[in-house]
Protein backbone atom coordinates (compact mmCIF):
# COMPACT_ATOMS: atom_id res chain seq x y z
CA UNK A 1 0.00 0.00 0.00
CA UNK A 2 1.57 3.27 -1.11
CA UNK A 3 1.44 6.30 0.67
CA UNK A 4 0.69 8.89 -2.06
CA UNK A 5 -2.06 6.82 -3.53
CA UNK A 6 -4.50 8.86 -2.01
CA UNK A 7 -2.49 11.76 -3.87
CA UNK A 8 -3.86 10.60 -7.49
CA UNK A 9 -7.46 11.82 -6.41
CA UNK A 10 -7.55 15.83 -6.83
CA UNK A 11 -10.09 15.75 -3.74
CA UNK A 12 -7.51 14.75 -1.63
CA UNK A 13 -4.43 16.83 -3.05
CA UNK A 14 -6.70 19.80 -2.48
CA UNK A 15 -8.17 19.13 0.99
CA UNK A 16 -4.64 17.83 2.10
CA UNK A 17 -2.76 21.33 1.44
CA UNK A 18 -5.90 22.92 3.00
CA UNK A 19 -5.46 21.08 6.12
CA UNK A 20 -2.33 21.22 6.26
CA UNK A 21 -1.92 25.74 5.43
CA UNK A 22 -5.19 25.83 7.77
CA UNK A 23 -3.50 23.60 10.56
CA UNK A 24 0.04 25.69 10.40
CA UNK A 25 -2.00 28.88 10.42
CA UNK A 26 -4.52 27.83 13.37
CA UNK A 27 -1.04 26.83 15.08
CA UNK A 28 0.56 30.17 14.72
CA UNK A 29 -1.83 32.41 15.97
CA UNK A 30 -3.35 29.87 18.39
CA UNK A 31 0.00 30.56 20.39
CA UNK A 32 -1.29 34.55 20.98
CA UNK A 33 -4.84 32.81 21.59
CA UNK A 34 -4.18 30.60 23.80
CA UNK A 35 -1.37 32.92 25.99
CA UNK A 36 -4.08 35.79 25.93
CA UNK A 37 -6.59 33.41 27.48
CA UNK A 38 -8.90 33.65 24.30
CA UNK A 39 -9.41 30.49 23.83
CA UNK A 40 -13.19 30.84 23.60
CA UNK A 41 -12.82 33.46 21.65
CA UNK A 42 -11.87 31.10 18.44
CA UNK A 43 -15.49 28.51 19.59
CA UNK A 44 -17.36 32.07 19.75
CA UNK A 45 -16.52 33.35 16.40
CA UNK A 46 -16.61 30.39 14.58
CA UNK A 47 -20.30 29.87 15.65
CA UNK A 48 -20.78 33.66 14.81
CA UNK A 49 -19.71 32.99 11.44
CA UNK A 50 -22.14 30.57 11.05
CA UNK A 51 -25.05 33.27 11.21
CA UNK A 52 -22.95 34.89 8.60
CA UNK A 53 -22.79 32.05 6.53
CA UNK A 54 -26.36 31.10 6.31
CA UNK A 55 -27.46 34.79 5.61
CA UNK A 56 -24.37 34.42 2.61
CA UNK A 57 -26.10 31.32 1.34
CA UNK A 58 -30.01 32.97 1.59
CA UNK A 59 -28.37 36.32 -0.14
CA UNK A 60 -26.77 34.56 -2.45
CA UNK A 61 -23.08 36.38 -1.45
CA UNK A 62 -20.32 35.18 -1.78
CA UNK A 63 -19.12 32.57 1.57
CA UNK A 64 -16.03 34.32 1.57
CA UNK A 65 -17.25 38.09 1.41
CA UNK A 66 -20.24 37.64 3.83
CA UNK A 67 -19.68 35.41 6.15
CA UNK A 68 -15.61 37.51 6.06
CA UNK A 69 -18.15 40.72 7.51
CA UNK A 70 -19.92 38.73 9.39
CA UNK A 71 -17.03 37.60 11.06
CA UNK A 72 -15.21 41.14 11.65
CA UNK A 73 -18.28 42.64 12.83
CA UNK A 74 -18.77 40.08 15.41
CA UNK A 75 -15.20 40.07 16.27
CA UNK A 76 -15.04 43.86 16.76
CA UNK A 77 -18.28 43.70 19.00
CA UNK A 78 -16.80 41.24 21.44
CA UNK A 79 -13.69 43.15 21.46
CA UNK A 80 -16.00 46.92 22.12
CA UNK A 81 -18.28 44.77 24.73
CA UNK A 82 -15.43 43.17 26.50
CA UNK A 83 -13.52 46.58 26.94
CA UNK A 84 -16.14 47.21 29.94
CA UNK A 85 -14.65 45.68 32.83
CA UNK A 86 -18.05 44.68 34.42
CA UNK A 87 -18.51 42.71 31.97
CA UNK A 88 -15.70 40.83 30.42
CA UNK A 89 -14.69 38.80 27.64
CA UNK A 90 -16.57 35.58 28.29
CA UNK A 91 -19.69 37.20 28.89
CA UNK A 92 -19.51 39.30 25.71
CA UNK A 93 -18.48 36.15 23.48
CA UNK A 94 -21.43 34.46 24.93
CA UNK A 95 -23.76 37.52 24.47
CA UNK A 96 -22.34 37.93 20.49
CA UNK A 97 -21.87 34.61 19.14
CA UNK A 98 -24.91 32.58 20.41
CA UNK A 99 -27.35 35.55 19.48
CA UNK A 100 -25.60 34.89 15.54
CA UNK A 101 -25.86 31.28 15.80
CA UNK A 102 -29.50 31.62 17.23
CA UNK A 103 -30.17 33.80 13.74
CA UNK A 104 -27.90 31.20 11.25
CA UNK A 105 -30.35 28.41 13.10
CA UNK A 106 -33.38 30.51 12.47
CA UNK A 107 -33.24 31.39 9.11
CA UNK A 108 -32.21 27.57 8.57
CA UNK A 109 -35.68 26.49 10.12
CA UNK A 110 -37.40 29.09 7.73
CA UNK A 111 -35.53 27.56 4.56
CA UNK A 112 -35.33 23.75 4.83
CA UNK A 113 -34.02 23.32 1.55
CA UNK A 114 -30.16 23.86 2.00
CA UNK A 115 -29.65 21.10 4.84
CA UNK A 116 -26.56 19.30 3.14
CA UNK A 117 -24.67 22.77 2.98
CA UNK A 118 -25.18 23.63 6.59
CA UNK A 119 -23.88 20.21 7.24
CA UNK A 120 -20.57 21.45 5.47
CA UNK A 121 -20.46 24.82 7.73
CA UNK A 122 -21.12 22.95 10.96
CA UNK A 123 -18.88 19.95 10.54
CA UNK A 124 -16.30 20.71 7.54
CA UNK A 125 -15.95 19.95 3.93
CA UNK A 126 -12.83 19.27 3.18
CA UNK A 127 -13.28 17.17 0.50
CA UNK A 128 -15.32 19.68 -1.38
CA UNK A 129 -12.67 22.55 -1.17
CA UNK A 130 -12.28 23.64 -5.05
CA UNK A 131 -8.81 24.58 -6.35
CA UNK A 132 -10.09 28.21 -6.13
CA UNK A 133 -11.00 27.79 -2.37
CA UNK A 134 -7.26 26.70 -2.12
CA UNK A 135 -6.06 29.99 -3.54
CA UNK A 136 -8.61 32.12 -1.33
CA UNK A 137 -7.02 29.90 1.74
CA UNK A 138 -3.28 30.79 0.60
CA UNK A 139 -3.77 34.22 0.63
CA UNK A 140 -5.43 34.50 3.67
CA UNK A 141 -2.64 32.46 5.08
CA UNK A 142 0.11 35.34 4.06
CA UNK A 143 -1.95 37.96 4.81
CA UNK A 144 -2.64 36.85 8.48
CA UNK A 145 1.35 35.19 9.22
CA UNK A 146 2.58 38.69 7.06
CA UNK A 147 0.41 40.91 9.51
CA UNK A 148 1.37 39.02 12.79
CA UNK A 149 5.16 39.05 11.60
CA UNK A 150 5.08 42.80 11.24
CA UNK A 151 2.85 43.16 15.12
CA UNK A 152 4.77 40.47 16.57
CA UNK A 153 6.95 42.94 19.12
CA UNK A 154 3.69 44.75 20.41
CA UNK A 155 1.43 41.51 20.15
CA UNK A 156 4.39 40.26 22.58
CA UNK A 157 4.35 42.90 24.68
CA UNK A 158 0.75 43.42 25.18
CA UNK A 159 0.03 39.94 25.52
CA UNK A 160 3.03 39.62 28.22
CA UNK A 161 2.50 42.90 30.38
CA UNK A 162 0.05 45.38 28.87
CA UNK A 163 -0.12 48.10 31.27
CA UNK A 164 3.76 48.53 30.84
CA UNK A 165 3.26 48.01 27.17
CA UNK A 166 0.76 50.95 27.08
CA UNK A 167 3.29 53.33 29.21
CA UNK A 168 5.63 52.19 26.63
CA UNK A 169 3.77 53.42 24.07
CA UNK A 170 2.43 50.72 21.99
CA UNK A 171 -1.33 51.38 20.89
CA UNK A 172 -2.81 48.42 22.94
CA UNK A 173 -6.19 48.99 21.79
CA UNK A 174 -5.53 49.37 18.13
CA UNK A 175 -3.32 46.09 18.80
CA UNK A 176 -6.24 43.97 20.13
CA UNK A 177 -8.32 45.46 18.13
CA UNK A 178 -6.24 44.14 15.12
CA UNK A 179 -5.80 41.12 16.57
CA UNK A 180 -9.49 40.25 16.59
CA UNK A 181 -9.70 41.08 12.76
CA UNK A 182 -7.24 38.55 12.27
CA UNK A 183 -8.82 35.92 14.50
CA UNK A 184 -11.99 36.33 12.63
CA UNK A 185 -10.04 36.13 9.35
CA UNK A 186 -8.14 32.96 10.54
CA UNK A 187 -11.38 31.26 11.58
CA UNK A 188 -13.50 32.52 8.43
CA UNK A 189 -10.90 30.30 6.36
CA UNK A 190 -10.38 27.54 8.80
CA UNK A 191 -14.34 26.93 8.51
CA UNK A 192 -15.01 25.42 5.32
CA UNK A 193 -12.39 22.74 6.45
CA UNK A 194 -12.80 21.97 10.16
CA UNK A 195 -16.61 23.40 10.56
CA UNK A 196 -17.55 25.72 12.85
CA UNK A 197 -17.91 22.96 15.64
CA UNK A 198 -14.04 22.08 15.53
CA UNK A 199 -11.98 25.21 14.49
CA UNK A 200 -11.75 26.13 18.28
CA UNK A 201 -9.75 22.47 18.51
CA UNK A 202 -7.03 23.66 15.75
CA UNK A 203 -6.63 26.77 17.52
CA UNK A 204 -5.94 25.33 21.27
CA UNK A 205 -4.62 22.40 21.14
CA UNK A 206 -1.02 22.57 19.16
CA UNK A 207 -0.22 25.39 20.80
CA UNK A 208 -0.75 23.82 24.26
CA UNK A 209 1.28 20.45 23.11
CA UNK A 210 3.84 23.20 21.85
CA UNK A 211 3.99 24.69 25.76
CA UNK A 212 4.75 21.23 27.35
CA UNK A 213 7.76 21.45 24.95
CA UNK A 214 9.38 24.66 25.38
CA UNK A 215 9.38 27.29 27.70
CA UNK A 216 10.52 30.03 24.71
CA UNK A 217 7.93 32.06 23.43
CA UNK A 218 9.71 32.09 20.24
CA UNK A 219 10.44 28.35 19.77
CA UNK A 220 6.71 27.99 20.59
CA UNK A 221 5.82 30.19 17.47
CA UNK A 222 7.94 27.71 15.36
CA UNK A 223 6.92 24.45 17.05
CA UNK A 224 3.57 25.10 17.65
CA UNK A 225 1.96 26.09 13.62
CA UNK A 226 4.64 22.95 12.46
CA UNK A 227 2.59 20.61 14.63
CA UNK A 228 -0.95 21.94 13.62
CA UNK A 229 0.41 20.78 9.90
CA UNK A 230 1.48 17.94 11.25
CA UNK A 231 -2.02 17.84 12.17
CA UNK A 232 -3.68 18.76 9.49
CA UNK A 233 -1.24 16.05 7.31
CA UNK A 234 -1.73 12.93 9.43
CA UNK A 235 -5.48 13.70 9.83
CA UNK A 236 -6.46 13.39 6.22
CA UNK A 237 -4.63 10.55 5.49
CA UNK A 238 -5.99 8.40 8.47
CA UNK A 239 -9.02 10.26 7.43
CA UNK A 240 -8.83 8.46 3.91
CA UNK A 241 -7.59 5.15 5.67
CA UNK A 242 -10.39 5.07 7.84
CA UNK A 243 -12.91 6.69 5.91
CA UNK A 244 -13.76 8.80 9.04
CA UNK A 245 -14.78 12.48 8.83
CA UNK A 246 -11.44 14.46 7.64
CA UNK A 247 -12.26 17.26 10.38
CA UNK A 248 -13.20 15.05 12.93
CA UNK A 249 -10.14 13.17 12.19
CA UNK A 250 -7.53 16.24 12.22
CA UNK A 251 -8.62 17.12 15.93
CA UNK A 252 -8.43 14.10 16.94
CA UNK A 253 -4.92 13.44 15.60
CA UNK A 254 -4.26 16.50 17.75
CA UNK A 255 -6.16 15.33 20.71
CA UNK A 256 -3.91 11.92 20.50
CA UNK A 257 -0.59 14.12 20.21
CA UNK A 258 -1.61 15.80 23.13
CA UNK A 259 -2.47 12.71 25.46
CA UNK A 260 1.18 11.17 24.27
CA UNK A 261 3.22 14.05 25.51
CA UNK A 262 0.83 14.50 28.47
CA UNK A 263 1.79 10.61 29.13
CA UNK A 264 5.14 11.42 28.66
CA UNK A 265 5.86 14.10 30.94
CA UNK A 266 3.49 12.47 33.71
CA UNK A 267 6.30 9.17 33.40
CA UNK A 268 9.09 11.46 33.68
CA UNK A 269 7.50 12.98 36.62
CA UNK A 270 7.22 9.40 38.53
CA UNK A 271 10.48 8.65 37.38
CA UNK A 272 12.29 11.59 38.53
CA UNK A 273 10.60 11.04 41.77
CA UNK A 274 11.70 7.73 41.86
CA UNK A 275 15.04 8.43 41.21
CA UNK A 276 15.32 11.01 44.09
CA UNK B 1 27.26 67.34 42.60
CA UNK B 2 26.37 63.94 43.72
CA UNK B 3 22.72 62.75 43.16
CA UNK B 4 22.23 62.16 46.87
CA UNK B 5 23.59 65.53 48.28
CA UNK B 6 21.63 68.37 49.94
CA UNK B 7 22.37 71.78 50.32
CA UNK B 8 21.97 72.38 53.97
CA UNK B 9 19.83 75.48 55.32
CA UNK B 10 17.35 75.87 52.54
CA UNK B 11 14.19 77.85 53.02
CA UNK B 12 11.34 76.33 54.30
CA UNK B 13 8.62 79.14 54.05
CA UNK B 14 7.24 78.42 50.84
CA UNK B 15 6.51 74.98 51.62
CA UNK B 16 3.23 73.65 52.65
CA UNK B 17 3.56 72.49 56.66
CA UNK B 18 5.35 68.73 56.31
CA UNK B 19 7.24 69.11 53.02
CA UNK B 20 10.36 69.96 53.44
CA UNK B 21 12.25 72.62 50.43
CA UNK B 22 14.29 70.10 48.37
CA UNK B 23 16.95 71.47 46.51
CA UNK B 24 17.69 69.60 42.94
CA UNK B 25 19.98 67.17 43.25
CA UNK B 26 21.96 68.07 39.84
CA UNK B 27 22.86 71.24 38.49
CA UNK B 28 19.84 70.88 36.86
CA UNK B 29 17.32 74.08 37.66
CA UNK B 30 14.24 72.01 35.48
CA UNK B 31 12.32 69.04 36.91
CA UNK B 32 12.64 66.30 35.16
CA UNK B 33 8.94 65.44 35.72
CA UNK B 34 7.14 68.09 37.86
CA UNK B 35 3.42 67.24 39.04
CA UNK B 36 1.52 70.56 39.59
CA UNK B 37 -2.03 70.38 42.03
CA UNK B 38 -2.64 67.14 40.15
CA UNK B 39 -5.53 64.93 40.58
CA UNK B 40 -6.41 61.65 39.27
CA UNK B 41 -9.43 59.28 39.40
CA UNK B 42 -10.75 55.49 38.84
CA UNK B 43 -13.70 56.30 37.58
CA UNK B 44 -15.77 57.89 39.86
CA UNK B 45 -13.33 57.20 43.03
CA UNK B 46 -10.41 60.00 43.91
CA UNK B 47 -6.98 58.26 43.73
CA UNK B 48 -4.93 61.43 44.12
CA UNK B 49 -6.03 64.92 45.33
CA UNK B 50 -4.16 67.94 44.41
CA UNK B 51 -0.79 66.31 44.71
CA UNK B 52 2.52 68.40 43.64
CA UNK B 53 5.67 66.77 43.36
CA UNK B 54 8.80 67.22 41.37
CA UNK B 55 11.30 64.29 40.49
CA UNK B 56 14.69 66.34 39.48
CA UNK B 57 17.62 64.37 37.23
CA UNK B 58 19.57 61.80 39.27
CA UNK B 59 17.39 62.26 41.60
CA UNK B 60 16.67 58.88 43.75
CA UNK B 61 13.49 58.40 46.08
CA UNK B 62 11.06 57.03 47.60
CA UNK B 63 6.77 57.52 47.44
CA UNK B 64 5.24 55.76 50.82
CA UNK B 65 2.35 55.95 52.45
CA UNK B 66 -1.00 53.49 52.70
CA UNK B 67 -2.28 50.67 50.74
CA UNK B 68 -4.73 52.48 48.53
CA UNK B 69 -3.14 56.00 49.35
CA UNK B 70 -2.14 56.77 45.97
CA UNK B 71 1.42 55.38 45.46
CA UNK B 72 1.31 53.38 42.19
CA UNK B 73 -1.56 55.42 40.83
CA UNK B 74 1.05 58.85 41.20
CA UNK B 75 3.16 56.59 38.58
CA UNK B 76 0.69 55.56 36.85
CA UNK B 77 -0.18 59.22 36.25
CA UNK B 78 3.07 60.22 35.11
CA UNK B 79 3.61 57.07 32.59
CA UNK B 80 -0.10 58.35 31.52
CA UNK B 81 -1.93 55.29 31.75
CA UNK B 82 -4.44 57.22 34.59
CA UNK B 83 -6.20 60.16 33.06
CA UNK B 84 -5.14 63.40 34.71
CA UNK B 85 -8.79 64.82 36.33
CA UNK B 86 -7.15 67.98 37.72
CA UNK B 87 -3.44 70.01 37.33
CA UNK B 88 -0.86 69.43 34.96
CA UNK B 89 2.11 67.20 34.68
CA UNK B 90 5.32 68.63 32.74
CA UNK B 91 7.87 67.20 31.85
CA UNK B 92 11.09 69.58 31.75
CA UNK B 93 8.93 72.54 32.07
CA UNK B 94 6.28 71.34 28.99
CA UNK B 95 3.70 69.51 29.40
CA UNK B 96 4.34 66.02 29.46
CA UNK B 97 3.64 64.24 26.13
CA UNK B 98 3.75 60.85 24.64
CA UNK B 99 7.30 61.13 23.21
CA UNK B 100 8.78 62.14 26.99
CA UNK B 101 7.66 58.88 27.79
CA UNK B 102 10.56 56.94 25.81
CA UNK B 103 12.85 58.18 28.42
CA UNK B 104 10.97 56.77 31.22
CA UNK B 105 11.18 53.36 32.10
CA UNK B 106 8.93 51.35 34.22
CA UNK B 107 9.05 48.38 36.61
CA UNK B 108 5.96 46.91 37.60
CA UNK B 109 4.97 45.00 40.93
CA UNK B 110 6.20 41.43 40.17
CA UNK B 111 2.88 40.20 41.47
CA UNK B 112 1.26 41.43 38.27
CA UNK B 113 3.64 39.23 36.29
CA UNK B 114 2.09 35.83 34.43
CA UNK B 115 5.15 33.53 35.78
CA UNK B 116 4.09 30.67 33.49
CA UNK B 117 4.06 32.80 30.25
CA UNK B 118 6.37 30.67 28.32
CA UNK B 119 9.25 33.71 27.88
CA UNK B 120 12.86 33.70 28.77
CA UNK B 121 15.38 36.33 30.61
CA UNK B 122 17.08 37.91 27.16
CA UNK B 123 13.21 37.75 25.73
CA UNK B 124 11.59 39.94 28.07
CA UNK B 125 14.83 41.84 28.71
CA UNK B 126 14.43 42.84 24.48
CA UNK B 127 11.27 44.43 25.02
CA UNK B 128 12.95 47.57 26.19
CA UNK B 129 13.75 48.14 22.78
CA UNK B 130 10.07 49.12 22.25
CA UNK B 131 10.58 51.79 23.97
CA UNK B 132 12.31 53.19 20.63
CA UNK B 133 11.41 50.90 17.78
CA UNK B 134 8.06 50.84 16.62
CA UNK B 135 6.78 48.59 13.62
CA UNK B 136 9.17 48.11 11.44
CA UNK B 137 13.14 47.42 12.02
CA UNK B 138 14.80 44.62 13.34
CA UNK B 139 17.12 43.81 16.15
CA UNK B 140 20.38 45.51 14.62
CA UNK B 141 24.30 44.63 15.82
CA UNK B 142 24.66 47.49 17.93
CA UNK B 143 20.81 46.81 20.01
CA UNK B 144 22.06 43.31 20.47
CA UNK B 145 25.39 44.54 21.91
CA UNK B 146 23.69 47.14 24.11
CA UNK B 147 21.30 44.12 25.13
CA UNK B 148 24.64 42.11 26.00
CA UNK B 149 25.90 44.98 27.95
CA UNK B 150 22.72 45.24 30.20
CA UNK B 151 22.81 42.10 31.03
CA UNK B 152 26.07 41.62 31.82
CA UNK B 153 25.67 44.37 34.18
CA UNK B 154 22.69 43.02 36.15
CA UNK B 155 25.00 39.92 36.19
CA UNK B 156 21.81 38.08 33.73
CA UNK B 157 24.52 36.96 31.32
CA UNK B 158 24.47 33.38 31.95
CA UNK B 159 20.71 33.28 32.80
CA UNK B 160 20.13 34.55 29.60
CA UNK B 161 18.24 31.58 27.98
CA UNK B 162 15.93 30.47 31.46
CA UNK B 163 12.76 30.85 31.86
CA UNK B 164 11.71 34.16 34.22
CA UNK B 165 10.64 31.43 36.62
CA UNK B 166 13.30 29.94 37.08
CA UNK B 167 15.40 32.84 38.93
CA UNK B 168 15.55 34.64 42.45
CA UNK B 169 13.33 36.98 43.38
CA UNK B 170 16.49 39.60 43.15
CA UNK B 171 17.42 38.21 39.81
CA UNK B 172 13.77 38.64 38.65
CA UNK B 173 13.42 42.25 39.91
CA UNK B 174 17.22 42.72 37.82
CA UNK B 175 15.39 41.43 34.40
CA UNK B 176 12.33 43.88 34.65
CA UNK B 177 14.88 46.65 35.57
CA UNK B 178 17.22 45.48 32.90
CA UNK B 179 14.15 45.91 30.02
CA UNK B 180 13.45 49.24 31.82
CA UNK B 181 17.32 50.07 31.22
CA UNK B 182 17.51 49.11 27.02
CA UNK B 183 15.42 52.25 26.24
CA UNK B 184 17.93 54.41 27.80
CA UNK B 185 15.65 56.40 30.59
CA UNK B 186 16.64 59.14 32.47
CA UNK B 187 13.81 58.23 34.77
CA UNK B 188 12.90 54.67 36.17
CA UNK B 189 9.77 54.07 38.17
CA UNK B 190 9.63 50.95 39.93
CA UNK B 191 6.43 49.63 41.58
CA UNK B 192 7.58 48.03 45.00
CA UNK B 193 10.77 46.96 43.62
CA UNK B 194 11.47 44.90 47.01
CA UNK B 195 8.05 43.60 48.26
CA UNK B 196 7.94 40.19 48.86
CA UNK B 197 11.64 39.70 48.77
CA UNK B 198 13.97 38.23 51.31
CA UNK B 199 16.66 39.89 52.48
CA UNK B 200 19.55 39.14 50.54
CA UNK B 201 17.14 39.60 47.04
CA UNK B 202 16.28 43.46 48.58
CA UNK B 203 20.14 43.69 49.18
CA UNK B 204 20.81 43.23 45.32
CA UNK B 205 17.72 45.50 44.34
CA UNK B 206 18.66 48.29 46.33
CA UNK B 207 22.70 47.27 44.91
CA UNK B 208 21.20 47.60 41.01
CA UNK B 209 19.13 50.67 41.81
CA UNK B 210 22.39 52.85 43.47
CA UNK B 211 24.51 51.39 40.53
CA UNK B 212 22.05 52.74 37.86
CA UNK B 213 21.55 56.57 39.96
CA UNK B 214 25.62 56.82 40.20
CA UNK B 215 25.18 56.57 36.22
CA UNK B 216 22.48 59.87 36.99
CA UNK B 217 19.67 58.13 36.29
CA UNK B 218 16.86 59.79 38.28
CA UNK B 219 14.84 57.16 40.20
CA UNK B 220 11.39 57.31 41.96
CA UNK B 221 10.15 53.71 44.30
CA UNK B 222 6.84 52.83 45.84
CA UNK B 223 8.02 50.61 49.34
CA UNK B 224 5.91 49.85 52.13
CA UNK B 225 9.34 49.08 54.42
CA UNK B 226 9.82 52.45 55.71
CA UNK B 227 13.22 51.09 57.90
CA UNK B 228 14.46 50.16 54.70
CA UNK B 229 13.39 53.33 52.71
CA UNK B 230 15.24 55.20 55.76
CA UNK B 231 18.58 53.26 55.76
CA UNK B 232 19.03 53.55 51.83
CA UNK B 233 16.90 56.07 50.53
CA UNK B 234 17.63 60.37 50.45
CA UNK B 235 14.18 61.51 50.03
CA UNK B 236 11.08 60.50 50.42
CA UNK B 237 7.44 61.36 49.81
CA UNK B 238 4.86 60.46 52.11
CA UNK B 239 1.23 60.28 50.01
CA UNK B 240 -2.04 59.60 51.56
CA UNK B 241 -4.06 60.32 48.55
CA UNK B 242 -2.76 63.78 48.97
CA UNK B 243 0.65 65.04 49.75
CA UNK B 244 1.80 64.72 53.45
CA UNK B 245 5.32 65.56 53.66
CA UNK B 246 8.40 64.93 51.71
CA UNK B 247 12.07 65.52 52.35
CA UNK B 248 15.10 63.50 53.69
CA UNK B 249 13.68 60.17 55.97
CA UNK B 250 15.24 61.64 59.27
CA UNK B 251 13.95 64.50 59.06
CA UNK B 252 10.95 63.64 57.83
CA UNK B 253 10.10 59.87 59.05
CA UNK B 254 8.82 61.82 62.44
CA UNK B 255 5.57 60.38 64.50
CA UNK B 256 3.54 63.35 63.59
CA UNK B 257 4.20 62.65 59.79
CA UNK B 258 3.35 59.33 59.79
CA UNK B 259 0.48 59.14 61.97
CA UNK B 260 -0.80 61.50 59.24
CA UNK B 261 0.38 59.19 56.63
CA UNK B 262 -0.64 55.87 57.84
CA UNK B 263 -3.82 57.10 60.14
CA UNK B 264 -2.30 54.82 62.75
CA UNK B 265 0.35 55.71 65.54
CA UNK B 266 3.92 54.70 65.08
CA UNK B 267 7.06 55.30 67.12
CA UNK B 268 10.52 56.41 65.45
CA UNK B 269 13.51 55.52 67.14
CA UNK B 270 16.78 57.16 66.28
CA UNK B 271 20.11 55.55 67.05
CA UNK B 272 23.63 56.41 65.75
CA UNK B 273 21.93 58.84 62.84
CA UNK B 274 19.75 55.59 61.88
CA UNK B 275 16.05 56.20 61.70
CA UNK B 276 14.04 53.12 62.73
CA UNK B 277 10.24 52.67 63.01
CA UNK B 278 7.90 50.75 64.75
CA UNK B 279 4.27 50.24 65.24
CA UNK B 280 2.76 51.24 68.89
CA UNK B 281 1.64 48.02 69.82
CA UNK B 282 -2.42 47.94 71.42
CA UNK B 283 -2.56 47.40 74.77
CA UNK B 284 -4.18 43.83 75.00
CA UNK B 285 -7.88 43.29 76.53
CA UNK B 286 -8.17 42.43 79.84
Amino acid sequence: MSLFIPFEYEFFRNGFIAAVLVGALCGFIGVYVVLRRMSYIGHGLSHAIFGGAVLSYVMNINFFLGAGAWALLAGLLIHRISRRRWVGADAAIGVVTTSSFALGVAIVSTYRSFTRNIEAALFGNILGITTRDLWIILAISLLVVCALFVMRRQLLFTTFDPEVASAYGVSTDTIDRLFVVLLAVTVLASTQILGVTLVAAAMVTPPVIARYLTHKFHTLLIVSPVLGAFCGAAGMFLSYYLDISSAATIVLTAAALFIVVELIIITRGQLTAVQR
Amino acid sequence: MNPHDHRPGDPQSLHPPGVEERVAPSSSTVPLIELINVSSAYGSTTALENVSVKIWPGQFMAIVGPNGGGKTTLLRTILRVLPVTAGKVLSRGRELKRSALQRIGYVPQLETIDWNFPITVEEVISMGFFNRQRWFGGTGENEKRKLRDIMERLNLTALGRRHIRELSGGQQQAVFIGRALLGDPELILLDEPVSGLDMRSRDDVIHFLHEINHQGVAIAITAHDLNWVAAHLPWVVCLNRRLIAEGQPQKIFNPSVLTETYSGEMVVFNHDGMVMIGERPHAPHT
